[in-house]
């Protein structure tokens, strides 16, 4: 990893983070009004994915996919004003929080049913393959979306049909409020499609270069007509299940510990040792991420709401 | 032109069609393509016509995921009770992601699936369930009854932007009509009128027009008149020519071979009570199954759903029991 490539990480997990933490401010003052599920801690995923992909590449993701959509490239303005339900937003507002499309970088959506969408991402990825490209199909579940009937239709029909398609498993260890331990007696996701025979790998995920190194491997074998493979990246959650969730079903990290779990917290110590990146640099860089959430609000709040002509014209195509 | 074929092979000639005009179009599902002898696969390869695994989510899904990135599929699904397998894809991703999207992306794909073989397929494989699908705003409903709108309306609902749900009648599947040669496309949107008269206005879709159409033969002896009118797509739904027809006769008979609550048959008759009321001089008639799931044993089967007599004596009723003096 060289010095520009740290930079660039660092400034994107701060612009995931810097976002996340204002839309939970704004959450509490009911200027975002919805549904919200933060990402706090998964930041080295969306960084370390996204960050190698090209605006050709499609992501899907799941209900908690600001840090995607922010990593694909989706603007900081689009992505404020969507969540505050203005018409400037990326959907006009008619998406919100997890839902977010922006084709133009590739965020081809988020589902509010965990795992959803795995069988649209393969079948993008067949697109992809019909149309004798490159490009590929990514997609983030969570492990609560391992034990639904529609992971493993898709993974053996991406297996069968061999499709560019790289399957991101967050692993929280958490499905919504409950352990993955009461879900599966299969601790490891990259286990349960072991019988597929494609290649798969569990990484840390709070380490952004792991996932970095570890994704870059298969993105390469993809591009060359590779795949499925499946990454499953080891994270914290460290927000509730959604705004709001009073989490009393589990003891909150220590604050030692959350420092080791932190994928920011982390890189930054990392990066300062490796002489990658300074002190100044670092400060400059989150100071510059929190300026432009703080300039995507200002933004939104002077975009109107949607009008009630739009939600009837855009039912059909 | 036209030529003579099955209801069957007027969709499959659409799907053809379609593929030659279109190298989008693919074409998936389970056991289609069984030999290699396949007209499909012999015309269009393996990369377009594709077997599916018993996975109707996976196969939706993917259809969903492929439309998105500019394909347009065909999906096959054999019996229509398969979608509620798949319930998540048709009702939640399929037609909402274009709307929850802003509009900024679109999802062409085809669901074709048959329904209604009420010939002792029991429980699992005879509803008429394109009601669930009705009320789903993004999705499209197509019901052809013959073999030319069979046709017509699978070509446009290849070329539609959006989820089309293709219902194609099991008991129809043989039946042979006239079917225009070439490029034919039927418009969504718009009724037939399969017949015209002025006494009473039946509305009667998919099998049922068949059975309307014969009701009306016998009631044309007694001196009533009854138009029978076709809607051919429940959505969008051509609600003027059913309106216009109902300021005509006055009368309205419904028939639909799907359970009654929540059906196309009541969703109908509450436009038309809704906008034509003026228009009513008697109540407004439902010939629909039985709510209860179709049993197996042939006598039940025919006890539980609509047919000629029952359409008629509908038709009396309305009419106040005495026929229409000339």
């Amino acid at each position: 990893m060289d010095a520009e490539l740290a930079q660039r990480l660092l400034s994107t997990m701060w612009r995931i983070r810097a976002f996340e933490e204002r839309v939970a401010q704004l959450k509490r003052t009911m200027q975002v009004h919805g549904l919200i599920h933060l990402s706090i801690g998964g930041e080295g995923v969306a960084a370390g994915v996204c960050g190698q992909l090209r605006d050709d590449d499609a992501v899907y993701s799941g209900h908690r996919a600001h840090g995607h959509a922010i990593a694909k490239g989706a603007p900081l303005t689009g992505m404020m004003a969507e969540l505050m339900g203005r018409v400037d937003g990326l959907c006009h507002g008619l998406g919100g929080s997890m839902h977010v499309v922006d084709r133009e970088h590739g965020m081809l959506g988020a589902t509010g049913v965990v795992g959803g969408n795995l069988p649209m991402a393969a079948g993008d990825a067949l697109a992809a393959k019909l149309g004798g490209t490159d490009r590929v199909a990514v997609v983030f579940f969570g492990d609560g979306a391992v034990q639904a009937g529609h992971f493993h239709e898709s993974v053996n029909l991406a297996a069968l049909w061999q499709l560019p398609l790289i399957f991101v498993c967050e692993n929280n260890g958490m499905a919504e409020f409950t352990s993955r331990a009461e879900h599966s007696p299969v601790d490891s996701v990259s286990d349960v499609v072991a019988p597929y025979g494609f290649k798969r790998a569990t990484v840390e995920g709070s380490d952004v270069g792991a996932v970095w190194t570890g994704f870059g491997k298969f993105l390469k074998l993809a591009r060359r007509g590779g795949g499925p493979f499946l990454l499953e990246c080891r994270t914290h959650r460290r927000a509730g299940h959604y705004e709001g969730d009073a989490q009393e079903y589990r003891d909150e990290l220590a604050e030692q510990e959350w420092a080791q779990r932190d994928p920011l917290a982390r890189f930054q110590v990392q990066a300062l040792a490796a002489g990658l990146i300074d002190e100044p640099t670092a400060l400059e860089i989150e100071a510059q991420a929190r300026a432009a959430v703080e300039a995507a609000v200002e933004s939104a709040r002077k975009s109107p709401f949607p009008t009630a002509e739009l939600a009837a014209e855009l039912v059909y195509a | 032109m036209s030529h003579e074929i099955p209801y069957i092979a007027a969709i499959n000639e659409a799907i053809q069609l379609e593929m030659e005009r279109d190298e989008d179009v693919l074409y998936f599902g389970q056991n289609i393509a069984t030999t290699e002898d396949d007209p499909f696969l012999k015309a269009f390869g393996s990369d377009r016509v594709r077997v599916t695994p018993i996975s109707e989510t996976a196969e939706i899904g993917m259809a969903v995921g492929a439309a998105l990135a500019g394909l347009r599929p065909v999906v096959e699904l054999y019996m229509a009770e398969f979608m509620l397998v798949a319930m998540n894809q048709v009702v939640n991703e399929a037609p909402r992601f274009r709307y929850m999207s802003g509009g900024r992306v679109k999802v062409p794909l085809v669901l074709k699936a048959g329904y209604g073989f009420t010939a002792g397929w029991a429980g699992q494989h005879t509803g008429s369930i394109y009601s669930m699908f009705t009320g789903v705003p993004g999705l499209k409903v197509v019901l052809p009854s013959t073999a030319a709108d069979a046709k017509g309306l699978m070509a446009t609902a290849i070329r539609d932007d959006n989820p089309v749900c293709y219902f194609h009648h099991y008991l129809l599947t043989l039946e042979h009509g006239d079917v225009p040669d070439g490029e034919y496309l039927v418009p969504f949107g718009q009724a037939a009128v399969r017949r015209e008269g002025g006494d009473v206005t039946i509305v009667a879709t998919g099998f049922m027009v068949g059975k309307a159409l014969a009701a009306a033969e016998a009631l044309a002896s007694e001196g009533i008149s009854a138009e029978v009118i076709d809607p051919r797509t429940l959505v969008p739904l051509d609600l003027d020519t059913i309106l216009t027809s109902v300021e005509k006769t006055g009368r309205l008979v419904l028939v639909d071979q799907a359970t009654r609550y929540g059906s196309a048959s009541a969703a109908i008759a509450a436009d038309v009570a809704e906008h034509g009321f003026s228009s009513l001089k008697a109540p407004i008639k439902q010939v629909t199954a039985l709510d209860a799931t179709i049993p197996y044993s042939e006598p039940m089967e025919a006890f539980l759903l609509p047919d000629e007599a029952k359409i008629s004596a509908a038709v009396h009723q309305v009419l106040g029991g005495s026929p229409v003096a000339a």
